[in-house]
């Protein structure tokens, strides 16, 4: 049995102790935006953001969560899909399969909201989702397209 | 015709109901089926043609027998029917048919494959004829209640227009009259300088839903009552069960049932996802691994090496006389190459849910090849086609994988068997989908080039040995030994992957050499070794005869005009022969597949510590005729994207008998850190049709590697690169 916060309501689930927050997410609470790319916390498929930072869901067990820390999927970064990274992602027609970009966006809402310019460098470094579609440099585009825009993080 | 009787009863959601016995209660699919919701919400709205259906308020329904798995086939297919129809783009939205409708309508969407960057190339023309008969037959009809000729009649963006009576009407007012009317039996067709949709780039109709989490694929799929499994199968290739213990996890949590799937696999069904790969990882299981338990990587390159000197090989391409053209040479180089196995490790892993009873079987999977997913769900289900269906749900990531063989709809289908009207889904683990691909092939080849002694490539033989794709899938196909598309970009002149040079003694042969691992037909196939095998090599004679390696190519070019213009494109895009930047060094190459022609030149630089940095690839194609060059120039990135993974990191490891890499902390792959700068070259020439989605690949490796050697002088002919030290010696 766990409490919590997920997309700004508080939901109790009854799973095991060591229950994956992934699983948790996708088999108990029904959302199924966060994905299972590898489940050893390599591919950032499974991105979600708590408290604000991006944290990769398949390795983190439920036990180590509390009510207190706000979890936020996909389907809770924007009431109606249009925070600027997911403007900005359409705009610049970054998915190709898809599969990947629930964390690719996740991973990259995080990190303007951070560091509202970064560097490319800063970009490469902590943008390491996996795309086997290859979707690198426009993902990469269109994050810069947004810092350009100055719409998010504290800066 | 009603969209009722297009439809077929078998797929409205009452019959998938009917036969589902666990579907009692609050139904909520998370997944659209085919037509039903049109044929609800709408009521009946006739098509004007199997390809378009035109609803009164002008929406416009363009139907894709296609699939779409991130390569843009779905908007590309679209653009090529909306121009031909002369709609408005802003109001158009696609479906699927399902592989059953297209039998029950005698295959009226013609083939379901999607592979071999054919989406496009083999299907346009009845596409565009699909779209082109439906507009006439619209303007046929407003003509008709006008009593006016048709010829007298224009149309643009659906709207039909009577100039001289100063009359319009829109489509979706004489749609159901134009449905009604005999098809045309002569269609013409648009000149490609004519279009305005089709060749644009236009952004893709399916992005919205990926930015939201909203899109559900087939490990998102749902059905009421819907059980999960998770398997194992024996991970030697071949072996067997030899026994399991169900009583040791029948207690853990959710577990429902633990069946065995076939000979060699087990599944645990269970209440969630999690559940069962919890309990299924906890079972204890015994194999029978059989005899090729014993084979390893090592074991198989021995017998590829000896391969490439075996008196026996099949011929690809050969004229005039090679050994004597070696015998004579001034100067013989040779060298062998070798090229791994690679896992597709598709982005989603291999999933699919089936519902089956004594009367029906449905399978709902992403697919490249919906038909033959029924056809999978027929078979191992034991009923008749037309007593099954599959549901295509759009793929998170193919590459040939989810392509010609459905392993994965096969264990669903008889895991289903064993409980009969309860819906599972069942999802592989990435460790499952590691140990369980269908393998780029693994080969070898050796090189030995002829010059005279001026530098001249006098005869080139090219002794390819290794695993054939075709022997391993479609056996049938294997002429005399020979497999015809081991040889890719390297046949003689013809439409689909010739070789761009002449040269005067030549002969290309396969010596074929089957392992147990099975291979599968992997983004490019076997374009991508070929491709570094020739390249590389023509790289390795152009130094040896002290020669630039464009001007070394351009000379054996003549007789290939497109090979050459587009090589052309890339090299002056890139600047090739003037200064790069300090460090910076470049590598060049050009091959033919697929029905297109492609070059690059990358640029790259080694530190002292032999850090490889890839700093930019250009990279030329003529695809004949560009349907959106924006979706193109993202093919070509996604293309290198996969290719130079393979190149620096992929390697699948046999080692008893099995596969070593489990996951992607051992099978590396490109992340954005090192991802070069990408610039397109699209220089379509018209005239035919080739492929985009995988050509390019072929040409990302070589021209990185024939840079390696421009910045350190080493020639890496082992791939994946990561096993090369590239320290200045
Ligand atoms: S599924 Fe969590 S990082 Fe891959
Ligand atoms: S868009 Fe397909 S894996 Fe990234």
């Amino acid at each position: 049995m766990a409490k919590l916060s997920i997309n700004g309501k508080t939901i109790d689930v009854a799973v095991e102790d060591d229950t994956p927050l992934l699983w948790v997410i996708r088999e108990q609470i029904g959302l199924t935006g966060t994905k299972y790319g590898c489940g050893v916390a390599q591919c950032g498929a499974c991105t979600v953001h708590i408290d604000g930072v991006a944290t990769r869901s398949c390795t983190m067990p439920v036990s180590a969560l509390t009510a207190e820390q706000k979890i936020v999927t996909i389907e809770g970064l924007s009431p109606d899909g249009n925070h600027p990274i997911q403007k900005a992602w359409i705009e610049h027609d970054v998915p190709q399969c898809g599969f990947c970009q629930s964390g690719m966006i996740m991973a990259a809402a995080a990190l303007l909201q951070a560091n509202p310019k970064p560097s490319d460098a800063d970009i490469a470094a902590e943008m390491t989702n996996i795309c086997r579609c290859g979707t690198y440099n426009r993902v990469k585009a269109a994050i810069k397209d947004v810092a350009a825009g100055g719409q998010l993080g504290r800066g | 015709m009603s969209l009722a009787s297009v439809t077929d009863t078998k797929l409205s959601r009452r019959s998938i109901l009917k036969g589902s016995a666990a579907a009692a209660g609050a139904f909520s699919f998370g997944f659209a089926i085919p037509f039903a919701d049109e044929a609800q919400a709408q009521g009946a709205v006739p098509e004007v043609n199997a390809w378009v259906v035109i609803h009164p308020d002008d929406k416009v329904v363009i139907r894709i027998a296609r699939s779409e798995m991130g390569q843009g086939t779905l908007t590309g297919l679209a653009q090529l029917v909306a121009e031909e129809l002369d709609c408005d783009w802003a109001k158009v939205t696609t479906e699927y048919p399902t592989p059953g409708q297209n039998l029950a309508r005698n295959r009226v969407w013609g083939n379901f494959s999607t592979g071999g960057s054919r989406g496009i190339r083999e299907s346009n023309e009845y596409v565009r004829k699909g779209g082109a008969a439906a507009r006439m037959m619209m303007v046929q009809a407003a003509a008709d209640g006008w009593q006016v000729p048709a010829a007298e009649c224009s149309v643009a963006k659906g709207v039909i227009t009577h100039k001289a009576s100063g009359r319009s009407i829109r489509y979706g007012e004489v749609a159901a009259a134009a449905s009604k009317l005999q098809p045309p039996a002569n269609v013409p067709l648009k000149d490609p300088k004519d279009w305005i949709i089709a060749g644009k780039p236009l952004k893709r109709l399916d992005t919205a839903d990926k930015t939201t989490g909203k899109k559900v694929y087939g490990m998102d799929f749902k059905l009421p009552g819907m059980l999960n499994a998770a398997i194992k199968d024996c991970p030697v290739f071949g072996g067997k069960v030899k026994s399991f213990d169900a009583a040791k996890i029948k207690d853990m949590p959710g577990v429902k049932h633990v069946l065995p799937v076939g000979d060699s696999a087990i599944a645990v069904v269970a209440d969630s996802w999690w559940h069962a790969k919890t309990a299924l990882d906890a079972l204890p299981i015994t194999w029978d691994e059989g005899e090729h338990a014993k084979v390893s990587s090592e074991s198989i390159a021995a017998w590829l090496k000896e391969g490439l000197d075996a008196p026996q090989a099949a011929v690809g391409n050969q004229n005039g006389d090679v050994k004597g053209a070696i015998a004579n040479a001034a100067r013989v180089i040779e060298q062998v190459y070798s090229y791994p196995f690679q896992n597709h490790a598709c982005m989603e892993v291999m999933n699919a849910t089936a519902l089956y009873t004594a009367e029906r079987c449905e399978v709902w999977t992403p697919t490249q090849n919906g038909e033959a997913a029924l056809a999978a769900a027929a078979e191992a289900s034991g009923l008749p086609l037309a007593k099954c269906e599959a549901y295509k749900i759009d793929l998170g990531g193919g590459f040939g994988r989810r392509g010609a063989v459905h392993d994965w709809v096969r264990q669903v289908v008889a895991i289903a068997k064993q409980i009969p009207g309860t819906p599972v889904k069942l999802i592989w683990s990435r460790e499952e989908d590691m140990l369980h691909g269908r393998f780029h092939p693994v080969t070898q080849c050796k090189l030995t080039g002829a010059l005279d002694k001026d530098g001249n490539l006098t005869g080139l033989h090219m002794r390819i040995s290794g695993q054939s794709i075709v022997a391993g899938i479609f056996p049938q196909n294997i002429q005399n030994g020979r497999d015809p598309v081991v040889f890719q970009g390297l046949n003689p002149p013809g439409p689909e992957a010739s070789i761009g040079y002449t040269v005067p003694n030549l002969l290309i042969d396969h010596a074929m050499r089957n392992p147990h691992v099975p291979p599968g037909f992997w983004r490019g196939v076997n374009l991508n070794q070929n491709a570094i095998y020739l390249e590389c090599f023509i790289d390795e004679l152009a130094h040896a005869a002290g020669k630039d390696p464009l001007g070394f190519r351009r000379a054996l070019m003549k007789d290939h005009p497109k090979h050459l213009a587009v090589l052309n494109a890339a090299a002056e895009k890139a600047g090739w022969g003037t200064k790069a930047p300090e460090g910076v060094y470049r590598g060049i190459c050009q091959t033919m597949g697929f029905g297109s022609y492609v070059a690059a030149v990358a640029e790259v630089s080694v530190d002292a510590g032999g850090k490889l940095k890839i700093h930019r690839i250009v990279a030329a194609t003529d695809p004949g005729h560009a349907v959106n060059p924006a979706q193109i120039e993202r093919q070509v990135e996604g293309s290198f994207v996969y290719g130079l993974s393979a190149a620096l990191y992929g390697e699948c490891t046999v080692k008893d008998g099995r596969m070593v890499e489990e996951n992607f902390d051992s099978y590396q792959v490109m992340r954005m850190d090192e991802m070069p700068a990408v610039e397109t070259v699209i220089v379509p020439s018209g005239g035919f049709w080739g492929g985009v989605g995988e050509p390019t690949i072929a040409v990302a490796a070589p021209a990185v590697l024939n840079a390696i050697f421009a910045a350190t002088g080493k020639r890496v002919r082992n791939l994946p690169l990561k096993n090369t030290d590239l320290r200045k010696a």
